[in-house]
């Protein structure tokens, strides 16, 4: 089942051309260039202001990029005429305050895109809620509210939604920042889990251990431009810039 | 003495009380429903993310001036003068000759609009950003954002003050007796100048419309605590139960 690093087929998903954002006058990501291959787990770290977030809320438009290109199946997504809507199902996103549906329990969570975005029928979203919900361990809560559940259930359910888009690559934005240290570990396994069944991900996180044990490839960002990228031996063991051998000694410790 | 007068009173009128009464209910209520719908329906049109130029912007911030002079002329003026303008100056005007009731309703209606629309926004901004991030992340467009989403949250979180409205409009719609409206105020208006008992036919008019209201509010705090769901929920031991439910 785990597709060995070397013979990934290293189609690209996703790929980022010279992608700039500014709020007003600062200008938090410079000339980005990167890109996500198919079912490569990839870590953003970076100090917090290095522009990681804005990075991935960019690649869904959930910010509106400055400038540059975003190409997905050869087409480049920000041209005026590309429906936004449908290249967001093909992402999942997760949050670092899951923003689950607070009107809806948890199975309806999993259905309402599956049903009025992708159009499945009940029948057929509720068996693929069903198998999302499994994998993150919350099937049993299929009938709890969000305000009733811990904040790392909230997050597995966060995660069982995106899921259930059947998305090509998932996007984590520092999904364990707002958690309480115990309740860190339960998301982390449910992501290791993913990234061993050949899942894209794509994961800002602060989670260094974490980030050297599941990646494929580990970017380090600071002051909004990728300053470093490798492999976690390299990143983590080996770091040949300045900027990331202080961010890891900060850090590691 | 009052209390003899009372009986006597209610006892010859509690056939125009009584129509009084359900008129200035049927007022009231549709007044709110439709005055609800308004607001929410430009809630949503207030929403409407602008593009950063071209037609669709400048017809969308049109859209909104015309809209945000509706809400400050209907909410800056009183529903005693609003229901002149309409109704007689209609008549004047356009030699309309609007059912009365109608009228009534109309102006009700479009009045609540207004205070409903401040209302609507102010709970669709309590609404937390990330649940319209969440929403759009999975594809959804402003509409089904708004409808799946938004709304069902902006429907409880304005229910109190939709209730406070309601039961404005239940006291408020007196005024429409200008309009010769048959509704509780004009009704034992009416009662009084026939018997001159002013005193305890207006008191059997104060107990009327406080039965309304107070009834009014526990019904709608009830729907407030059905809305809010049960406190528990049930956990799921095995899968046959879901797949019992989905059958």
């Amino acid at each position: 089942m785990i597709a060995s690093k070397g013979d990934k087929l290293m189609k690209k998903v996703i790929e980022i051309q010279h992608l700039s954002k500014s709020f007003g006058t600062h200008e938090v990501l410079k000339d980005i260039d990167f890109s996500v291959n198919k079912g490569e787990v990839v870590c953003v770290i970076g100090s917090s202001g290095s522009g990681k977030s804005t990075l991935l809320r960019c690649i869904n438009l959930l910010e509106t990029p400055s400038g540059g290109q975003i190409i997905y199946q050869g087409e480049n997504i920000l041209d005026n005429k590309h429906n936004i809507n449908s290249y967001r199902t093909k992402l999942g996103m997760v949050f670092q305050s899951f923003n689950l549906f607070n009107n809806f329990d948890v199975l309806t969570n999993c259905l309402v895109g599956q049903t009025k975005v992708l159009k499945r029928s009940k029948g057929e979203a509720e068996k693929v809620a069903m198998k999302y919900l499994k994998v993150v361990g919350m099937d049993r809560y299929v009938n709890a509210k969000p305000r009733q559940l811990s904040g790392g259930q909230k997050q597995r359910v966060a995660i069982a939604r995106a899921l259930s888009m059947e998305p090509d690559v998932m996007l984590f934005d520092e999904p364990t920042s707002a958690l309480d240290p115990e309740m860190v570990g339960e998301v982390l396994k449910v992501m290791k889990e993913l990234a061993e069944t050949g899942l894209t991900m794509l994961i800002v996180t602060h989670e260094m251990e974490f980030a050297r044990e599941v990646s494929d490839r580990v970017v380090f960002m600071d002051k909004g431009v990728i300053v470093e990228e490798g492999s976690p031996e390299q990143i983590f063991n080996n770091p040949q810039n300045e900027r990331t051998k202080a961010f890891l000694k900060r850090t590691l410790k | 003495m009052s209390i003899d007068w009372i009986i006597s009173i209610v006892t010859d009128n509690w056939e125009m009380f009584l129509r009084g009464a359900w008129m200035t209910l049927l007022v009231a209520i549709v007044g709110t429903i439709f005055g609800a719908l308004i607001g929410l329906l430009i809630g949503v049109i207030n929403t409407i993310p602008k593009p950063d130029r071209g037609i669709k912007r400048f017809f969308l911030k049109f859209i909104n001036a015309i809209l945000a002079i509706y809400v400050e002329f209907f909410r800056g003026t009183p529903m005693i003068v609003q229901a002149m303008v309409i109704y007689y100056g209609s008549a004047q005007a356009f030699d309309l000759d609007l059912n009365r009731t109608f009228a009534a309703i109309l102006v009700v209606s479009i009045n609540t609009g207004a205070y409903m629309t401040e209302i609507v926004r102010g709970g669709i901004v309590s609404v937390e950003k990330g649940q319209f991030e969440a929403a759009q992340a999975i594809g959804m467009n402003h509409w089904k954002t708004m409808i799946h989403v938004v709304l069902p949250q902006v429907a409880r979180n304005i229910l109190p003050a939709t209730g406070n409205q309601f039961v404005m409009n239940i006291k408020d719609s007196s005024v429409l007796n200008v309009i010769s409206v048959t509704e509780l105020y004009f009704q034992t208006k009416s009662i009084a100048g026939n018997n001159f008992r002013y005193f305890e036919s207006f008191f059997v008019a104060c107990v009327l419309y406080l039965i309304m209201t107070i009834t009014i509010s526990r019904i709608l705090r009830y729907f407030e605590k059905r809305l809010d769901g049960p406190q528990n929920y049930q956990m799921m031991d095995d899968l046959t139960q879901i797949e019992g439910k989905k059958s």
